[in-house]
């Protein structure tokens, strides 16, 4: 399945849901926020978040900023 | 006597707010914002690093158990990037907190308090506490307060430029028109700057480049931390009024 992750065309061979993503990816899910196709996904339904071919996904975290 | 900031039933142990950008390493922001006192730190939204997994993250060395995280909508040019950016935040799930802010231009990073007013009204709808970073406009402070922010945070100067307070009639005048508190964000350069926000009575200030950026971010951290302890001790002690000519402090009688 090829997914748009964080603006990189990536090919994934195992993940189907959103929680299997973020294994694959090593990103643990406590403090990171995620969008597929420009929708937040709530913590408790990455696991039933499938994906498909194409999904954008964007995963985000904080990062020392001031303003 | 207990003098506590207190903003929707949140407890702040510092009126020294800090960001934790532009430092060397996360070692040193650790040590900057451990001298600094700050309760409160803010920090940017970005993309994980999905490439390289093996990069440290801010959370390693500040522990949001310890600190209360206020996520911030630097680099949003836009209401809908704003929004965005916010919701992200939220759902990160450490903070309904947001320091807002929807920028101008890249030159000046002065606030578009159009699209910030908007922004305010949405978001505070949805139940998040909205610290908008604005202008030093009190006309504007009151408007975003009327549409649901907790606090406002006028800038002293642009963001990074280490002017100071530019108007410091206007932070008056913006702290007799609004009832929330009133946290000075961005411009200041130095320790004096950050008191004379104090003793001006403002709430508290928060500062990142003028620590981050300093010769010694550590030792300028521990500055701010006592210029925000002197300017509100200052300011509660009330100050002489300004005159134009002297006032001899010894008394006149006794003299030979």
């Amino acid at each position: 399945m090829r997914l748009i992750i964080n603006g990189e065309d990536l090919e994934v061979s195992k993940a189907e849901t959103l929680q299997e993503l973020l294994g694959e990816l090593c990103v643990k899910p406590e403090r990171v926020a995620v969008e597929v196709n420009l929708s937040i996904i709530k913590k408790s339904d990455y696991d039933s978040c499938r994906l498909k071919d194409g999904d954008r996904i964007e995963i985000v975290n904080f990062v020392g900023g001031g303003m | 006597m207990e003098d506590k900031l207190i903003i929707k039933g949140i407890e702040f142990k510092s009126r020294l707010w800090v960001g934790t950008g532009k430092y060397k390493d996360f070692e040193e922001t650790r040590k900057a914002i451990e001298a600094s006192g700050a309760d409160v730190v803010t920090v940017a939204v970005r993309r994980v690093n999905i490439i390289d997994r093996k990069s440290e993250n801010l959370f390693d060395y500040i522990d949001p158990k310890k600190y209360k995280i206020l996520p911030n909508t630097a680099g949003c040019y836009n209401v809908d990037d704003a929004l965005r950016y916010s919701r992200l935040a939220r759902e990160a799930g450490i903070s309904d907190m947001i320091k807002l802010e929807v920028i101008g231009d890249e030159k000046t990073l002065f606030p578009d308090v159009i699209g910030l007013l908007k922004a305010t009204e949405i978001l505070a709808k949805e139940g998040f506490l909205v610290f908008p970073y604005t202008n030093d406009d009190p006309i504007i402070a009151k408007k975003l307060v009327d549409a649901g922010a907790v606090a406002v945070m006028p800038l002293a100067a642009p963001i990074g430029s280490g002017l100071g307070i530019r108007n410091p009639y206007n932070i008056k005048i913006i702290l007799e028109t609004v009832k929330t508190p009133v946290i000075v964000d961005a411009g200041v350069g130095t320790a004096s700057d950050v008191a004379v926000a104090m003793e001006l009575g403002c709430d508290a200030v928060l500062l990142n480049t003028a620590i981050a950026g300093a010769k010694d971010p550590i030792a300028m951290a521990s500055a701010m931390k006592h210029a925000v302890i002197a300017g509100r001790l200052a300011y509660k002690a009330g100050r002489i009024p300004k005159k134009l000519y002297a006032a001899a402090s010894s008394p006149i009688e006794g003299m030979l």
